[in-house]
């Protein structure tokens, strides 16, 4: 099990449970568990929507889309069953938060999927973890199973006439299928490829019912939210971006982990303070602010509160919250190479901007950071970056461009500095093998 | 759905809600480029070429996939959007071979015309690109994986538009890839359609892949020879040593009432054309018993002299066997040929299809007969008997399309299961089609223990609107008796299925020995009689009792003409030596090879006339290859008439001219190819003179004047496009028919079978071969 990190500027909600052994059902009642699923039972949908709306909880996947909103939109009256999806297809480079929560407080997860179900009048919800984390999927099915056996699921959930049943599903290991419609088509069995939008999932989702699909952090979150109440939970974060966040502080960093932060925590004190600022007392050279999809940002650019609305304003993305350090002995040109690795291995193919745009920038980037690069190659990532953006099927695309863009704008002397033939001038970290 | 008004660059537009932007712009005259869109097919979004700009929209929208809706400005056409579908065509590009000079596609290909048009005329891509060998995945398909862009086109053809589900995608990424069902072949019905819908040269075919560039093929749009469904096909032809060979032939013409549609048999079965074994020299059998090439001179003369001293000898010497694959034209003047020439009513053909009770019972009843287009339109179908997907595959395509596209309810009725059934609302099992008839028309006992018979006939009550497609199963009383039913209710339509390209023509120009052109009885006050003067009167012998009497000698002369009774009658070598046998058809047929003569004929494919659909649809057949030494039936008829020292003005009405002067091709190059628009105005005007008695088309006039169901829309017909006999305008007496034997057998074709033809088709062979060794692999399994 991983070592859990800690730091007094946490506020711990979502971790409140984290290596207290509350992935067994008995300890997880022993710390309040299930109280605030019974609570939403005899409250009812429009409550839950309600405390939801008012808590300012915004989509922990990385969009931020407002969680109670979501909710609402799915009609109260359909011909087709409807269905809560929990998406736990963690794959983003530099996210590994769902991780935790799902080894630490499965329950969590069930206890939110049920709140969830209740909001929306359904009777079934999915857990989906990508594949990659199959070693996590027997603690999360046990703790369905024990959820079973209490009674908490099945026909009738905590002796009302109330059902609710959840299934477990691994993915095959694509982080395409972290695409909430592309999670569907993975989970009716079919190509893990995105669908079109219209119709969004909350009238059109899983086997054509409504469906509502969260983070698996937004659903951990729920029940805590109605324990402490929407007001209460809206409070503790700063304006518009309710409660607190799992932040994975990763890369060139004194104490790397995961900790949960009040939202709008500031960025500069998360690497300093939280983090222990870089390793082995270097230079911070950039950061990258949630996932690797993320524009980089500066060393200058980093005094800003950490809310969707504030790194936006930055020019970046909070996105799924990964905070990847980079210090000063990094060379980011390889570091560009490595990100467009992963989105051109991750592309699923469907539409021609990703699917070539992504080849097309692996290996322009794979020939320039060894010494065959022109001018003109700098200028041609560029456009190819520019010429994928807004163009492509689903968010994948945008994902691959934008950090690209960042690290082609920001850093274009780097670029310049391995032209004609000159080895790579930046030195490689031994104890942080990028490629 | 309303409609509603939306603006397009500046441009007011109308529309139903609903209507896909991409439909409504291309509608008004705005092009919007895609590759991965094609109407029909599901709707993928994903080539991003269609990309435009919405008011109000921050990203730009694929207009395949938005609807229009009231008060909605998109711009289609703007430096942002022409950079986007430029980068999107250098995106493409990047991987691309760039073989041009050598692909089937260059030419026609929709990628270069778009970087003809979007100037993504200058190559960034300086990497390695990805390469991967040519596969053959069948004897007719082979993947270019190259030259893919992935559009998915293929993948819901043969899936949601054939139900074949044969091709699918591997991987992902840039390492996807289109991939058939047996891992690296193709275990399907060999369609083609794929490689037709292909915007690349990705999937290429078998049959002219490195033969041709487009532009040097002349694109002939005719008929095809093969089943009686009335596919538009369009021949590629070029110039050869002997003639014009076709190179290809594909639906590029989507005119036709198969519109995108074209089976194995209408792309790849067109070798039979250049066969090594056609004929193309006359033969006769000299002195020494053996067949011996000679010319068409001595030729004519020996049969015309033989015919001549048949007729001699009194009427109903000579028996006359007719072609359900010649034009009506042909049909027509050889039965009036036999008749008044060789004064016989010994006249058949190979029979299919009862038409002789269906005209009579369709017959002043207004509107009943179902042309294709309606079967393809219609709310709710019948099927009884036979295995479209099978033997009529365009009607196959048509009932799935209906269903898919327009929620269409068909209802199955058959003596074993077949694959509509995926597309049937109902599908009944039924011990025998009589019982069905009986059932239906309300005898609950003939289907006691048949499982849902009562849901289906309720079912089939309650529909409104009905088209009823019998196979050839239906035939005398079943088929009255089930016409029967279905007059006595309104907004009940039919169609009677047979197999050959012209089987409905040859029926309806009377190639029977008592029945006259349109069904009309031999005897009686009808025009037919006059123009006729002295025909024989009584019935004749129908085809097997023809070969029979050629076999005992009681007919001195046997004349057949496309058709082979000696294989489908069984009869033994030698049989037909006590008398003379002359044999029209391209191959050395059996019956050919017992002939004392045979004429090397032109195939469909290199004569023009008309040929009707089994569904009624009249269409022009246009000559499209040319084979040095072959001569059409109808020329056949007419130079052997010639020779009998007939008056040739009285068969074929020709050179009738009011004093126009005569275009002879002069005002539009004189080049055979696609339809002269110029000379289809004159022809069907009537503005150009008949000069030789060897055009088929001088003696449409006549068929119209005494066929009452030909009534031709002439301009329609001769601009390529199909005009639908009417039945119902005939009038067929009932005592004509009673006690008639239909003489029906049905051939059953295949996929890849379809006669003579087919067996001379050596793709068609070939394929029949290569599907067979799956299906017998499976069976041994």
């Amino acid at each position: 099990m991983p070592r859990l990190v800690s730091h007094p500027d946490e506020v711990k909600i979502v971790t409140r449970r984290f290596g207290m052994g509350a992935s067994k059902i008995d300890r997880y009642l022993e710390l309040d568990g299930y109280a605030s699923a019974r609570k939403a039972l005899a409250e009812g949908s429009d409550w839950i929507i309600n405390e939801m709306k008012a808590s300012g909880l915004r989509g922990r996947g990385g969009a931020g889309f407002p969680t109670g909103m979501k909710w609402s939109f799915v009609p109260k009256q359909s011909a087709k069953p409807k269905y809560v999806l929990v998406n736990g297809d963690e794959s983003e480079p530099g996210t590994c938060k769902d991780h935790l929560i799902f080894l630490h407080d499965p329950h969590a997860v069930i206890e939110g999927t049920i709140i969830a179900g209740l909001a929306i009048g359904a009777k079934m919800g999915f857990i989906y973890l990508r594949g990659e984390y199959r070693y996590l999927i027997e603690n999360v099915e046990r703790a369905v199973a024990e959820a079973y056996e209490r009674g908490f699921l099945g026909r009738n959930i905590f002796g009302s006439e109330t059902e609710f049943q959840v299934i477990v599903q691994s993915g095959a290991g694509a982080y395409e299928v972290g695409e909430e419609s592309a999670l569907m088509e993975s989970l009716e069995g079919k190509r893990g490829v995105p669908r079109i939008k219209p119709p969004f999932p909350a009238v059109v989702g899983l086997y054509g019912g409504p469906t509502v699909i969260n983070n698996a952090e937004t659903i951990a979150t729920v029940p805590h939210v109605l324990a402490m109440g929407g007001a209460a939970y809206a409070a503790v974060g700063s304006e518009r971006n309710g409660g607190t966040r799992l932040f994975g502080l990763s890369g060139h960093i004194a104490r790397p982990g995961v900790y949960e932060l009040p939202m709008g925590y500031s960025l500069r004190k998360m690497i300093y303070e939280v983090g222990g600022g870089v390793r082995g007392g270097r230079k911070l050279k950039a950061v990258v602010p949630g996932g690797s999809s993320t524009p980089v940002l500066l060393p200058e650019e980093i005094d800003i509160g950490m809310d969707f609305d504030q790194v936006g304003k930055a020019g970046s993305m909070l996105g799924s919250g990964g905070v990847v350090v980079i210090d000063d002995q990094t060379c980011m040109v390889e570091f560009a190479l490595r990100t467009i690795k992963f989105y051109q291995h991750e592309s699923c193919g469907w539409c021609i901007p990703c699917r070539e745009g992504t080849d097309w920038l692996k290996k322009s980037l794979t020939r320039f950071h060894a010494g065959f690069g022109t001018e003109k190659d700098i200028d041609n990532i560029q456009y190819l970056a520019e010429n994928m953006m807004g163009r492509t099927f689903c968010p994948l695309g945008d994902a691959a461009a934008m950090p690209t863009l960042g690290f082609v704008k920001k850093f274009r002397k780097e670029f310049e500095d391995h032209l004609h033939g000159k080895p790579c001038p930046y030195a490689h970290h031994p104890e942080v093998e990028l490629v | 759905m309303a409609d509603v008004t939306f603006t397009v660059d500046g441009k007011k537009l109308t529309a139903p809600a609903g209507t896909l932007l991409i439909e409504a712009c291309r509608k008004a005259g705005i092009e919007i480029p895609a590759f991965c869109y094609y109407p029909g097919l599901s709707l993928q979004a994903a080539c991003r070429m269609c990309v435009v700009r919405q008011e109000k929209v921050p990203k730009l929208q694929t207009a395949c996939t938005t609807p229009v809706a009231e008060g909605q400005v998109f711009i289609t056409d703007s430096p942002e959007i022409a950079q986007a579908r430029k980068a999107t065509l250098q995106l493409l590009l990047g991987n691309h071979p760039l073989d041009c000079p050598v692909c089937d596609a260059g030419g026609e290909c929709e990628l270069q015309d778009m970087t003809f048009k979007y100037g993504a005329g200058e190559s960034l891509y300086a990497e390695a690109k990805q390469h991967r060998e040519e596969q053959q995945w069948s004897p007719v398909v082979y993947f270019d994986r190259p030259r893919c862009i992935l559009c998915y086109r293929c993948v819901r053809m043969c899936g949601e538009g054939m139900d074949v589900w044969a091709l699918g995608i591997q991987n992902r990424g840039v390492s996807a890839v289109i991939a058939p069902n047996g891992g690296d072949h193709l275990d399907c019905e060999q369609c083609g359609m794929c490689i037709d819908v292909c915007p690349v040269g990705a999937l290429t075919s078998g049959t002219y892949r490195y033969k041709s560039r487009p532009w040097e093929m002349n694109h002939v749009s005719t008929v095809c020879t093969h089943c009686g469904d009335g596919c538009k096909v369009t021949l590629g032809v070029r110039r050869a040593d002997d003639g014009m060979e076709i190179v290809r032939a594909d639906n590029r013409d989507k005119s036709g009432i198969n519109g995108d549609f074209l089976c194995a048999k209408g792309r790849f079965g067109f070798d039979f054309v250049h066969a090594k074994d056609r004929l193309t020299r006359p033969l006769v059998r000299n002195a020494a018993g053996v067949l011996e090439p000679t010319t068409w001179e001595k030729a004519i003369r020996l049969v015309a002299q033989k015919f001549g001293e048949a007729v001699q000898a009194g009427d109903g010497q000579i028996g006359v066997i007719g072609s359900p694959r010649i034009t009506n034209e042909e049909n027509y003047l050889l039965q009036k040929f036999a008749r008044t020439v060789l004064r016989t009513q010994h006249i058949d053909h190979e029979r299919t299809a009862d038409y002789p009770t269906f005209s009579r019972m369709l017959a002043g009843a207004e509107d009943r007969a179902a042309s294709h287009r309606e079967i393809a339109a219609a709310p709710a179908i019948l099927v009884l008997g036979g295995n479209p997907t099978e033997e009529h595959p365009l009607l196959a395509w048509s009932l799935r399309t209906n269903f898919r596209l327009n929620h269409a309810r068909l209802y199955l009725a058959n003596t074993q299961s077949i694959r509509l059934e995926r597309q049937a609302r109902q599908a009944l099992r039924i011990p025998d089609y009589d019982a069905l008839v009986r059932f239906l028309a309300g005898e609950d006992a003939a289907m006691a223990h048949v499982a849902g018979a009562a849901e289906f006939r309720e079912a089939l009550l309650a529909e409104e609107s009905l088209v009823v497609v019998a196979g050839a199963e239906y035939r005398g009383a079943s088929l009255a008796a089930l016409m029967r039913w279905g007059l006595c209710r309104t907004g009940v339509k039919f169609a009677l299925l047979s197999d050959f390209a012209n089987a409905r023509g040859a029926a309806d120009m009377g190639i029977y020995p008592d029945l006259l052109p349109g069904y009309l009885p031999l005897t009686g006050d009808q025009p037919l009689h006059g123009e006729y003067a002295g025909m024989p009167a009584s019935s004749g012998l129908d085809m097997t009792a023809m070969v029979e009497a050629a076999t005992t000698g009681v007919l001195k002369a046997l004349y057949v003409v496309g058709s082979d009774p000696v294989s489908a009658l069984g009869v033994a070598e030698g049989a037909l030596r006590r008398s003379f046998v002359v044999v029209e058809d391209c191959f050395l047929t059996a019956t050919a090879a017992q002939a004392d003569v045979v004429l090397p004929a032109a195939s469909l494919y290199e004569k023009t006339g008309t040929v009707t659909s089994c569904y009624g649809d009249i269409q022009m057949v246009r000559k499209a290859a040319d084979v040095a030494g072959v001569k059409p039936d109808f020329e056949i008829v007419v130079r052997l008439a010639g020779a009998m020292g007939v008056d040739v003005r009285k068969l074929v009405p020709f050179g009738q001219s009011t004093g126009v002067r005569a275009d002879m091709g002069q005002s539009r190059g004189a080049q055979a190819g696609e339809a002269d628009r110029h000379a289809v105005w004159l022809t069907a005007n009537g503005l150009e003179p008949r000069l030789s008695p060897f055009d088929p088309l001088a003696t449409l006039d006549e068929v119209e004047r005494l066929v009452p169901s030909y009534r031709l829309d002439r301009l329609n017909l001769f601009a390529g496009n199909e005009t639908a006999s009417a039945p119902g305008a005939g009038f067929v007496p009932l005592d004509s028919l009673l006690g008639r034997k239909d003489g029906v057998v049905a051939t059953h074709p295949g996929l890849f079978r379809s006669g003579e033809l087919g067996r001379q088709t050596e793709t068609l062979q070939k394929l029949q071969a290569y599907q067979e060794g799956f299906h017998s692999a499976a069976a041994a399994d």
